[in-house]
């Protein structure tokens, strides 16, 4: 209905319009596994992959359940999609790097149940994007993700060796860190047109 | 595993009660983040959000512990996606039919409660473990929590950042509302606040009972 | 030893297939039919708040109808319910008509992207002097005491009352674009007034409203006498 340019969604899918620190979608890995950057960017990395994979599916999908007017079966299909992509996901990692695979742990197919995933997927439906726009929405909300994961680690690294009253420590504490860097990413409203 | 007469009824209120409080999914088990922050920018949306949800986890719990024991291991998550996929569908579809404006404003978050760690960890955990009733009991007391969580959570940036509770304006028309609390930011900053609350009070409880110890 | 590891791998795929199948019927059933119960509530609802929406632009109105604007230049009713039956490339437009039958107005949704997310306006027009005469928003989560500002400031909401959007010569597009200036700086009829220190969900109103006209006006108004009265 809208229409977007491919620049503008670009650039609000990572910033003003980030997914963790705006839209709230992946916070599970988002305050879970953000304690070392080593982890938190190679998570980011493959939930990007799998939400551009979401996004494409969800695209291809919507067109068939579209011409076969089975709307309702939208939100089953999309799931079963998400589960398959992660499977083969793991998979690859299992193979190409099992020190990864066991880093990432349970997190790994925890993606499946990835607000962020399933959410590139029913947004782009809802805002109608085409081919081109779901594919840039999808990038760009990955990178903004891995972003703010790698944002949110390198803090909490660095206030590891910090003197944190006992009270403060844990999710508290990781919650008025991101509630922080989400006030910040605010400034960038308006941004992209 | 059922007790006769008393020690069953005693056992099915353990199931409802753990998740309002004890085990709150909100609080204490830091489940089902993103509706939880999205969502509660006032008290109405997030008592639907809550009991859409709670609706979804009861029945979803039910189905799967009914089929606990025809589904084969591999194929368990699959299944439970499945279903709870199939719950969110009809809530999604029952709340466009009693008003659209709650639809508005919930809008994606409703569908995106497929993704909700609670409703999928609950169903694995519990729900394909135990039989139906006991199931079902303690996924609408783990639901009933979560919406006891987010209303806690919307309430304060209710009031804080529009100045009303339920819609009922609290402060009159002079009062300067503090926005950002009905922005993202404010939702992190919210929960953060009554995680801190909880453990203050939490310290503090030790402390009391560490010193009652040593007198 | 090998027939029966075969045999009981054979067991379990079928096992597999079986429950997903069983599980897949089951949900099937309970998807559709609580889609068919809840259809005609929600239809009702959709109708409802269409019909509220139009009444706030078009006072005069009584009635509605439903229209779609083709991309081939023509004007037909609308068939079907929901979004899935508009035909590609169409626009969706209500026709309002007073008590005595005649066109009041015509209403139709705008959308762009505002400070937090989609703002949809549904703006009101009068062929007599070819202007937009009002605008109500239809949805928005704008920013709470400053985005939402556009219902309530009164100096925005007069920008409204008589929006110039004729059409140019040769009836292709609007003879000039709406265009959000700053506040302040309004000189001509085609122009709004943005809100001052809510500059983003302004130029979504008017960004909207100037989308919806530039491909709406040119099919609509040379069928205008198709719809005078109500049909």
């Amino acid at each position: 209905m809208i229409r977007e340019s491919l620049g503008q969604i670009l650039v609000t899918s990572i910033l003003s319009g980030n997914f963790v620190l705006a839209m709230f979608l992946g916070m599970c890995p988002f305050l879970g596994v953000t304690h070392s950057v080593s982890v938190a960017f190679p998570l980011g990395l493959a939930t990007t992959f799998v939400i551009v994979i979401a996004s494409l599916s969800a695209y291809a999908l919507n067109l068939v359940l579209g011409l076969l007017h089975l709307e309702f079966l939208r939100l089953i299909c999309y799931i079963v999609v998400i589960a398959a992509a992660v499977q083969l996901v793991e998979m690859f990692v299992k193979k190409q790097s099992p020190a990864l695979f066991r880093a990432l742990g349970i997190y790994l197919p925890l993606i499946t149940t990835n607000c962020a995933v399933l959410g590139v997927a029913l947004f782009q439906t809802a805002r109608e994007y085409d081919f081109a726009q779901s594919l840039t929405f999808a990038l760009g909300g990955g990178i903004g993700f891995t972003i703010a994961l790698v944002l949110l680690a390198s803090v909490r690294e660095r206030i590891e060796l910090s003197d944190v009253p006992g009270v403060l420590k844990g999710t508290a504490m990781s919650l008025m860190l991101a509630g922080i860097l989400s006030l910040s990413f605010m400034g960038f409203a308006g941004l992209g047109g | 595993m059922s007790f006769p007469g008393g020690g069953y009824e005693g056992k099915n209120w353990t199931e409802f009660m753990e998740g309002i409080w004890e085990r709150n999914p909100v609080f204490v088990m830091v489940l089902g983040m993103c509706p939880t922050l999205a969502v509660t920018v006032s008290a109405i949306n997030s008592i639907s959000m809550g009991l859409a949800t709670t609706f979804v986890m009861a029945a979803s719990c039910w189905l799967v512990s009914l089929l606990r024991n025809y589904v084969p291991k591999e194929v368990r998550i699959a299944t439970y996606i499945v279903i709870i996929a199939t719950f969110v569908t009809v809530v999604d579809y029952a709340i466009q039919a009693i008003s659209l404006d709650l639809y508005e404003a919930l809008g994606a978050y409703i569908q995106l409660i497929v993704a909700n760690c609670l409703v999928l960890g609950r169903a694995e955990a519990h729900a394909a473990r135990n039989a139906p009733v006991p199931a079902a009991l303690n996924g609408i007391g783990m639901g009933l929590g979560f919406t006891l969580g987010l209303t806690m959570i919307g309430g304060v940036r209710e009031i804080l950042g529009a100045g009303t509770f339920f819609g009922v304006s609290l402060f009159g028309a002079n009062f300067q509302p503090w926005v950002v609390m009905v922005l993202p930011p404010g939702g992190f900053f919210v929960m953060g606040g009554w995680l801190l609350l909880f453990a203050v009070v939490r310290a503090r409880r030790e402390r009391i009972a560490l010193a009652a110890q040593e007198t | 030893m090998n027939v029966d590891a075969l045999a009981a791998e054979a067991t379990q795929t079928t096992a597999m297939v079986r429950t997903l199948g069983l599980v897949s019927l089951i949900c099937g059933l309970i998807i559709v039919g609580s889609f068919e119960v809840t259809l005609p509530a929600a239809q009702a609802n959709r109708r409802l708040a269409a019909e509220r929406a139009v009444f706030k632009v078009l006072p005069a109105a009584k009635s509605i109808a439903e229209y779609v604007a083709l991309p081939t230049g023509g004007i037909e009713p609308k068939v079907g319910a929901g979004e899935t039956a508009l035909p590609p490339g169409a626009v969706k437009f209500y026709a309002a008509y007073d008590a005595a039958g005649q066109l009041a107005g015509i209403a139709a949704e705008g959308a762009a992207k505002g400070y937090a997310d989609t703002v949809r306006v549904m703006f009101g027009y009068a062929p007599a002097c070819q202007c937009v005469v009002g605008i109500g928003v239809v949805s928005m989560r704008e920013t709470p005491g400053i985005g939402d500002k556009i219902i309530t400031d009164k100096e925005f909401v007069a920008n409204f009352k008589a929006l110039d959007t004729r059409l140019n010569k040769d009836l292709s597009a609007l003879a000039n674009e709406i265009k959000v200036v700053k506040h302040g700086t309004k000189t001509q009829p085609w122009q709004i007034d943005a809100i001052a220190g809510a500059t983003i969900t302004s130029r979504a109103v008017g960004k909207g409203i100037n989308e919806a006209a530039q491909v709406l006006l040119p099919r609509l108004v040379p069928n205008l006498e198709k719809i005078r009265s109500r049909p």
